[in-house]
């Protein structure tokens, strides 16, 4: 490796000095919080400090985490599983190309199932080859009814289709895969809208769900992304994917607290059970690396 | 954004014009907004500290030129220096001497592994004859996905044979079906994997030595942060890497990603993926993707007329 990753003894016994802030900004970037952000924790850290005459680094430690922790606990919901109060409940996926919507959907549909409820997966991913044949793999595996027509047909109309379904036994989720797309391309963001207002029609506002799939790995894009989408039709939170990697998001950290969304559940690998809710002690450990180092050598 | 750095750097220079030397002090506050441009581009920090130094040193202390304005001068410094780790001329796909040819493609899970495999299929079906291989055996359908793609694109395919786990059977399997089809360039769609799942990036080492490849080439999501410089890294130390393709840069992401991988492990980035569809790739021109990384328009313009 050209370059150490190392943050050994960050927040040491040592002094609190000017080179402990430089390795935390340093450190805080790696993980992808941002500049802007970023900069505001420490000029707030540095603060802190001096108010509070903190001497040793290791003193910092206990606070400037728990300020991580308290802006992302100030959002209502946050790591809450999903519940729906009335009978009638929906979770729209949406996201980029290949954040993880699809995969996330099963794993949501075998969660909901284990817990009783009927879930019907709709397949509204309409477009990407092969996209339908993935989510009935996933409702094979899972035991998962799964609402489908054939490729390029109206998403919204699968979505509809699915809604009746589940209306047709009374109650249950119905967790529909979209496709990925930019958030840059208006026709397809469109779909989307057109998607959310078949759901309104049909079901309890308040028993829709509009999760934002984000990739762990994701720079500072995420940020115009969650916006993007969440003016396009209110998004209602967030599914942190792929968190088994390296990648710390600390994206997420901007995003929850500029949108006061809630983080809900995160991705941990690649098969039907690997879904955690968001915790979110565990998340800002991981981020200031306070649980465990990052490997020097990666 | 678009040329926001550029107006910031002539406030920062503006009462310089055509007198003297470019002082350190000057050039520091330029190379301020310098880092945060990176950064907020997604360039790894270690890169920006990296590429911020080399600018301090050739701008500081420079002659202030007559012909253009300070700010246009470290502008070209700061644009060539990032073009220098980028590779400024476009570095095609080698053919092997000797057919078939072999792609590998290799990369984190949903970076764009099984599009770009038939968008370059697609590129070379008429000085070739290519095969795309499914030694994807793990995503649901993605066996099913290559196939449908490659129809779509009119390029010959082939998957595993009944019974096959072992995508490195498939892909020995690749050429004796190649031979017999008489196509002259093999390839390979892989799973995707994390760059620390040891048994996954083994497999990837058996199925390169299995099928030696003309080409390795890392698929990489534009929108990637910080951790790409570390995927790059990792993907390279075991496979070695020759190339990059870089997806989904018809957003807006800045695409940092492609200065630090080029810096992390020198692999040139060879295409870039412009959409879902088949047509969608571009050859990578470090230039544009220059301007694009600093989010602004018309350097290249400005560079040549210096
Ligand atoms: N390691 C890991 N891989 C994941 C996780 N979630 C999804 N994946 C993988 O990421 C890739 C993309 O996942 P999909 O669920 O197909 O993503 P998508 O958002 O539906 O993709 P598109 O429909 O093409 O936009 C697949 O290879 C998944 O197996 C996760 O939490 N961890
Ligand atoms: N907008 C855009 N989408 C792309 C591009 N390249 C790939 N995609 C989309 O990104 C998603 C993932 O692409 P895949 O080719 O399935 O990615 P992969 O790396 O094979 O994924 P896994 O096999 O699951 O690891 C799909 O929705 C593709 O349509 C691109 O250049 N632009
Ligand atoms: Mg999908
Ligand atoms: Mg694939």
């Amino acid at each position: 490796s050209r370059w150490e990753y190392g943050v050994a003894g960050l927040f040491s016994d040592d002094p609190v000095s000017e080179e402990f802030f430089e390795k935390l900004e340093e450190h805080l970037l790696a993980g992808d919080v941002g500049l802007e952000l970023t900069e505001s924790l420490l000029e707030d850290l540095r603060s802190f400090a001096k108010r509070e005459k903190v001497g040793k680094a290791s003193d910092l430690k206990q606070h400037f985490a728990q300020e991580i922790k308290d802006t992302l606990q100030r959002v209502p919901k946050m790591g809450e599983p999903l519940s729906f109060d009335g009978p009638l409940g929906v979770i729209l996926l949406v996201g980029v190309n290949g954040s993880g919507k699809t995969t996330t959907a099963a794993k949501l549909a075998a969660s909901f199932r284990k817990r009783g409820e009927t879930v019907v997966l709709a397949a509204a991913d309409t477009f990407r080859a092969a996209a339908i044949d993935q989510l009935r793999i996933w409702g094979e595996r899972t035991g998962t009814r799964v609402i489908a027509q054939s490729p390029g047909s109206d998403a919204a109309a699968v979505v509809f289709d699915a809604l009746q379904a589940v209306k047709s036994v009374g109650r249950g989720v119905v967790v529909v895969d979209t496709a990925g797309r930019l958030h840059t391309k208006h026709n397809l963001m469109e779909e989307l809208t057109k998607i959310h207002r078949v759901a309104r029609r049909e079901v309890d506002p308040s028993c829709i769900e509009t999760l934002l799939v984000l990739d762990a790995v994701t720079g500072q894009n995420g940020l115009v992304q969650a916006e993007t989408f969440h003016a396009a039709f209110p998004l209602t939170g967030f599914v942190l994917t792929k968190f088994d990697h390296t990648a710390r998001g600390g994206i997420l950290l901007s995003l929850a607290s500029r949108l006061a969304l809630p983080v809900r559940y995160v991705g941990l690998g690649e098969k039907e059970e690997d879904l955690d809710s968001f915790d979110v002690d565990s998340f800002v450990e991981g981020l200031l690396s306070l649980k465990q180092e990052v490997p020097s050598d990666a | 954004m678009f040329d926001a750095l550029k107006d910031r750097f002539e406030k920062i220079f503006g009462t310089l014009r055509g007198k003297g030397r470019l002082s350190e002090e000057d050039v520091n506050l330029a190379l301020r907004e310098v880092r945060r441009a990176l950064l907020e581009a997604d360039v790894h920090y270690k890169v920006v500290k990296d590429l911020t130094d080399r600018i301090r040193e050739r701008a500081t202390g420079q002659d202030v030129l007559a012909s253009i304005t300070p700010a246009q001068q470290v502008l070209t410094i700061v644009f060539e220096e990032l073009v220098a780790v980028m590779g400024s001329e476009p570095k095609p796909l080698t053919i092997s001497p000797k057919p078939p040819t072999v792609y590998l493609m290799a990369g984190l899970q949903g970076s764009g592994k099984t599009t770009s495999t038939v968008k370059i299929a697609s590129r070379l079906k008429g000085s070739h004859k290519p095969l795309v291989v499914a030694c994807d055996l793990q995503r649901p359908a993605a066996v099913e996905q290559l196939r449908v793609l490659a129809e779509k694109a009119g390029v010959a395919f082939y998957g595993p044979q009944a019974g096959q786990t072992d995508p490195v059977q498939v892909a020995r399997g690749s050429l004796k079906y190649a031979e017999d089809h008489l196509a002259d360039l093999i390839l390979l769609d892989t799973a995707g994997r994390l760059q620390i799942d040891e048994a996954l990036m083994e497999e990837l080492v058996r199925i390169k030595e299995a099928v030696p490849p003309q080409e390795v080439l890392l698929v990489v999501d534009a929108m990637t942060g910080q951790e790409a410089v570390t995927v790059a890294e990792s993907f390279h130390a075991k496979l070695g890497l020759t190339g990059v393709v870089l997806t989904k840069l018809d957003g807006d992401a800045r695409g940092g990603a492609a200065l630090a991988i080029g810096a992390a492990t020198g692999a040139p980035v060879k295409l870039a993926g412009m959409g879902e569809k088949i047509e969608d790739l571009e050859v990578f021109d470090a230039r544009r993707m220059g301007q694009r990384i600093l989010g602004m328009g018309d350097v290249v313009g400005l560079v040549e007329r210096v």
